[in-house]
């Protein structure tokens, strides 16, 4: 049986589970009601895509990690009896991870593009806005849930590791922007630009929305990372950097988790 | 079938498994009893490979067990207790298992179904059914493959009298037929019906293995669960 097979399986049952969960229903819904309240009052313009901007950036990341982490810790007998069955584990930890990381960031995708479309904000102006959004989101997605894997894999306690999801989603979404500015301020004399840039290619969701301004074009939102980014390398550069440490984002804490799992004892 | 060897794990700083020796002989019921905490569930968790050894080593048909999945498509498990994905019916994970296993005989075990009326119950999703029904389901998925060898932890847990006594008889019978059991219980009478051989483990040691008749002549006690407790309070002397 080759890796694919196995991680298939367990990725077309995830879907079939998930896809009758309240949760994931609720949050298509609130993400579908966000969308078209913001769509209503502003119209299909950008001032629409830059509040979806702001939604992306805080509460995909924190239903990614929280429901990652939750999620992994529901499943953990169903795993027992996975690892029970003459499968490989890597195996496995790949069929759970995509077959969560699938139906959450498709449950974003759906809750954007459907009253997207029904405020007719697919335009020619916008598609390329959108588009570039809902990859993100799903960029978000995956790294986020990488994360929440590995939480849960490497932490016993539910509750404990629950708390790290949190803590790492206001580290990542909150905190650090605030800890950036701070050092800026600090050393505003200093010539800033490389500590800058390191600094937001080890933040994901400061890789994100510089990936979604500098598509966007809205210098004046960009924050001081952005700014930074867009001197320093210009648009096509930019994107190619942060799309490599985006990935890297993901791959990371996915081969870390997927180790652990491994090595686990159950 | 399976050879144990100074088998030795700990979980930060409690040593479960101290060193342990056993041996499991090819078609016999082998029981592992032992006091709550006593190792008994991990030494289970080792022999699927769920759980790895600090120290020793394990054998299963003279192959060392080291990692390679290929081993478990001959053993079926029932853990204890589990708690299944929501949503899904007994039927879609019976076709799930199916789908993972893809067992090379067309043929599954379904006889515990109709013999627990489970028919019905396997459409409706599994978080609606009540433990003891889950657990029916638990051994319908450790028979299904027609294994070699059965790994059963706690069993009849949650089970009615009726219930208990189908898969007492479905032990007995698959023994008949040749299966090899491994099985936890706390319910000694239950294991006097079944088993073969006893192991028992107390605080991360073998301190007895052999056949039944022999634990009772050993510590002449009459029942198996004096002569468990017996072993017991002459430890705690010692």
């Amino acid at each position: 049986m080759t890796a694919l097979t196995t991680a298939i399986k367990v990725v077309k049952f995830e879907l079939s589970d998930l896809a009758r969960s309240r949760w994931l229903l609720a949050y298509v819904l609130s993400v579908a009601l966000v969308t078209d309240a913001l769509l209503r009052f502003n119209g299909a313009d950008q001032r629409a895509v830059l509040g979806l901007v702001n939604v992306v950036l805080l509460i995909v990341p924190l239903v990614a990690v929280t429901f990652g982490t939750m999620h992994l810790y529901a499943r953990r007998d169903f795993i027992e009896l996975l690892l029970a069955q003459p499968l490989r584990r890597p195996h496995i930890f790949l069929g759970l991870y995509l077959g969560l990381t699938i139906p959450v960031s498709l449950g974003m995708i759906v809750g954007v593009a459907v009253p997207a479309a029904w405020h007719g904000a697919w335009t020619a102006s916008l598609t390329g806005a959108l588009g570039t959004l809902l990859a993100v989101a799903l960029a978000l997605t995956a790294v986020f849930v990488a994360l929440a894997f590995c939480i849960a894999v490497r932490c016993e306690d539910k509750v404990r590791g629950l708390a790290i999801a949190m803590a790492v989603w206001m580290a990542f979404a909150v905190l650090y922007d605030g800890a950036v500015l701070l050092l800026v301020s600090i050393f505003a004399d200093a010539p800033l630009e490389r500590p800058i840039l390191a600094a937001m290619l080890a933040n994901p969701v400061d890789l994100a929305r510089v990936l979604l301004l500098l598509q966007l074009d809205i210098s004046a939102l960009m924050g001081y990372t952005g700014a930074v980014l867009k001197n320093a390398f210009g648009s096509v550069q930019g994107l190619i950097l942060a799309t490599a440490a985006l990935s890297l984002w993901v791959a990371v804490p996915l081969w870390l988790g997927g180790r652990s799992f491994v090595r686990k004892d159950f | 079938m399976i050879a144990i060897r100074d088998l030795g794990k700990r979980f930060g700083r409690s040593e479960v498994l101290r060193s342990i020796d056993l041996g499991i002989r090819r078609g016999r019921v082998t029981a592992i009893v032992g006091p709550n905490a006593a190792g008994k569930t991990t030494l289970l968790k080792m022999i699927l490979g769920l759980t790895r050894p600090d120290r020793g080593e394990l054998l299963f048909d003279g192959v060392r067990v080291n990692g390679d999945p290929a081993y478990r498509s001959r053993i079926g498990y029932m853990p204890q207790s589990p708690r299944f994905p929501d949503h899904l019916t007994g039927n879609e994970l019976i076709a799930l298992m199916t789908d993972l296993r893809a067992p090379t005989t067309s043929t599954l075990d379904r006889e515990l179904i109709d013999q627990f009326g489970l028919a019905r119950e396997l459409d409706k999703p599994l978080r609606t059914l009540s433990g003891g029904t889950r657990q029916k389901v638990n051994a319908v998925l450790a028979f299904l493959f027609d294994p070699e060898l059965l790994i059963l932890d706690e069993p009849t847990a949650g089970l009615d009298p009726v219930a208990s006594g189908v898969l007492k008889s479905k032990i007995a019978r698959s023994r008949a037929a040749g299966k090899t059991f491994i099985l936890t219980s706390h319910i000694m009478s239950e294991l006097e019906e079944l088993a073969d051989d006893v192991a028992f483990l107390l605080e991360g040691r073998v301190q007895f293995v052999g056949a039944l008749h022999d634990l009772k002549l050993h510590t002449r006690e009459f029942t198996l669960e004096r002569a468990v407790a017996s072993i017991m309070t002459s430890m705690e002397a010692a």
